[in-house]
């Protein structure tokens, strides 16, 4: 239906002030980031399913703009210009509406979101549990019960992989798919058996550049073929990749049992509580240990909060369809008429401020509320 | 009572017309123009209830989706784009076999590096880690491509809108990348464009698709009928 009657509007604003209060009671600093942003930021930055349903357009003297499709990266675009120090501790909260074209499922294409950033956090894990607490508390001031929690840690599975005997470059493919499950799984296939690929379009390229400097046997090979150099791509960058694919040829598989270890963690799942003792089957690293010690703490920071981590769910899969996450993921399910429905979301993403253009790397956590949902929900 | 007569959109002009044209006549349905030459409806004769609305070739699938028309001859690129795979209300009927053309993924061949999709997306990353821009994609087919990327795990570009000459994109600085139509592939190589070995997201051809509820129609039978068997 076009448009909120007052009754429907009155509505919403109360509850949604229920939720606000919970963040600013909190010490969290009220903000409104902007709704018009420079479109470059989303659409360089976020996946192409977020790219392809954000409303795009140009100002008069063409400069591409966007309707925020999320109030995350304003509220650090926010933070950013007036932070005299990127990296002080800051909170946020903030209420307003994001902008989405309806997706298949026909959402809707204007929403109120409400969240909270917390920026330059000195003491993550706490931070993390406080972001967590902070979500269900809003949720329940709302009205909402019956809260249904799921974690997943990024922080376990890139520390996994470092634990690893495999190339650098192999890591690096392999953290950047574990959002696509199928990618992911060709990928350790690959791995698995490096000297057994098929031959394809390139291999003679690969082949030309066996025991010379690559770069110069690119370039070589570019003139040689009468190619004009049509791309912003360097001859070095092809260069690169043509010896990392010379590399792969001889390099030594991947361990089946790795492999197997990856696949068992992967389908590590259950209470928060409970996994504690399938992830400690997972042999022992530096980093997978400090991994681990996180993890256990996030627990004990919970239970602190007030909050049974007995009853949240760990899924090692979960938050595979979300990109930007560095560490915990989370989202907050209710039942609803059909089938569970999606009221809230969050995690930490220490990468994000650095991308936008802090000097340095600002770790960051944060959540937001699907206030919409909410309401179909309550009422 | 008086039946809704169906109406069947055409190609216009070109290529696709006289296909077309030809291929209702020997199926024993020639394609009558209404009032002079030029002249944008028509009707089947042969066959009572159903008329022809000529329109332009890129128009016929919109209109199929919106309901304007209840029948087309069309591209089938045309018709993927334009309806989404969870539309189940079009359907196509009958592939006619004309107008040949695969809706590849093309990348320039000085990109000795790349021969598949998966290699296009670790292009992807680096090419934003070292250049702090998405590779763009030149394309008309932004759904098609949006599809296909999505399915091989592809997500680091950006789509470029466009609409002509798509080809001479990555030449021109426009565009990295393009996915485009193409028939002989002869205007890829002379554009220094490569197809990749897992890029042909569509084999096309022209397709007569309808309204699915329509199939059982008796006025729809007897045409499909004749069609099939002057194919």
């Amino acid at each position: 239906m076009a448009g909120r009657s007052s009754a429907e509007r009155e509505a919403l604003a109360r509850q949604n002030a229920a939720i606000m209060a919970v963040f600013e009671r909190a010490g969290f600093d009220h903000i409104a980031p902007d709704i018009i942003q420079p479109a470059d930021i989303f659409l360089e930055r976020s996946g192409e399913d977020i790219r392809a349903r954000t409303f795009v357009f140009s100002d008069p003297d063409g400069n591409e703009l966007c309707l925020r499709p999320d109030l995350t990266v304003p509220a650090c675009r926010y933070h950013l210009s007036h932070a005299a120090d990127a990296t002080a501790e800051s909170r946020y909260c903030y209420l307003g509406t994001a902008f989405r074209f309806p997706d298949e499922l026909l959402s809707p294409q204007e929403f109120n979101q409400a969240g909270i950033e917390w920026f330059g956090d000195r003491n993550p894990v706490q931070a993390e549990a406080r972001v967590m607490k902070l979500a269900i508390a809003a949720l329940e001031a709302a009205g909402l019960s019956g809260l249904k929690i799921t974690m997943g840690d990024l922080g376990l599975f890139n520390a996994l992989i470092d634990a690893m005997a495999m190339p650098e470059r192999w890591r690096r493919r392999l953290k950047h798919q574990f959002w696509r499950p199928q990618a992911f799984r060709s990928l350790l296939d690959r791995f698995a058996r490096p000297a057994t690929q098929k031959r394809t379009a390139i291999s003679a390229h690969v082949d030309a550049i066996a025991g010379q400097d690559a770069e110069a046997a690119v370039a070589a090979r570019l003139a040689s073929l009468n190619l004009p150099h049509v791309t912003d791509r360097g001859v070095a960058e092809i260069a690169v990749r043509l010896s990392e694919k010379l590399a792969d040829r001889s390099e030594a598989p991947l361990d089946p049992a790795m492999v197997k270890l990856i696949e068992a963690y992967l389908a590590i799942e259950g209470s928060v509580t409970d996994v504690v003792a399938e992830l400690a089957k997972l042999p022992s690293s530096p980093a997978l240990d400090g991994a681990r010690r996180w993890f256990e703490a996030r627990i004990a920071a919970l239970e602190d909060q007030g909050l049974n981590p007995r009853r949240f769910h760990f899924s090692a899969n979960f938050g595979r369809e979300l990109e930007y996450y560095t560490g915990l993921v989370f989202q907050i399910e209710v039942e609803a008429r059909n089938a569970p429905l999606v009221v809230a979301g969050g995690g930490r993403y220490n990468d994000l401020l650095h991308d936008l253009g802090a000097s340095t790397r600002v770790s960051a956590v944060g959540c937001a509320i699907h206030t919409e949902r909410v309401k179909a929900v309550l009422s | 009572m008086t039946v809704t007569p169906l109406t069947l959109g055409i190609p216009s002009k070109g290529r696709l017309m006289e296909a077309t044209a030809e291929l209702f006549a020997k199926a024993g349905l020639p394609i009558e123009r209404i009032g002079n030459d030029r002249g944008y409806r028509g009707r089947l004769t042969g066959v009572d209830g159903i008329d022809v609305a000529f329109l332009s070739a890129s128009e016929i699938a919109g209109q199929l989706r919106d309901g304007k028309i209840q029948l087309g001859v069309t591209g089938e690129d045309l018709l993927r784009e334009k309806i989404p795979p969870t539309d189940e209300s079009v359907d196509v009927a009958v592939r006619l076999g004309f107008g040949p053309a695969n809706v590849v993924v093309a990348v320039p061949e000085c990109w000795l590096d790349v021969a598949a999709m998966a290699d296009l997306d670790e292009v992807a990353e680096q090419f934003y880690r070292a250049h702090g821009r998405r590779i763009r994609v030149a394309t008309k087919y932004v759904h098609l491509t949006r599809r296909w990327f999505a399915a091989h795990g592809v997500t680091g570009y950006r789509i470029v809108d466009s609409s002509g000459a798509t080809e001479g994109a990555p030449a021109a600085g426009m565009a990295d990348i393009i996915v485009d139509i193409t028939t002989t592939g002869s205007t890829l190589a002379a554009n220094h464009l490569r197809i990749l070995d897992d890029g042909v997201i569509l084999e096309s051809c022209a397709v007569l698709a309808l309204k699915r509820e329509l199939l059982p129609d008796p006025r729809v039978q007897v045409m499909l009928k004749a069609l099939v068997k002057a194919l």
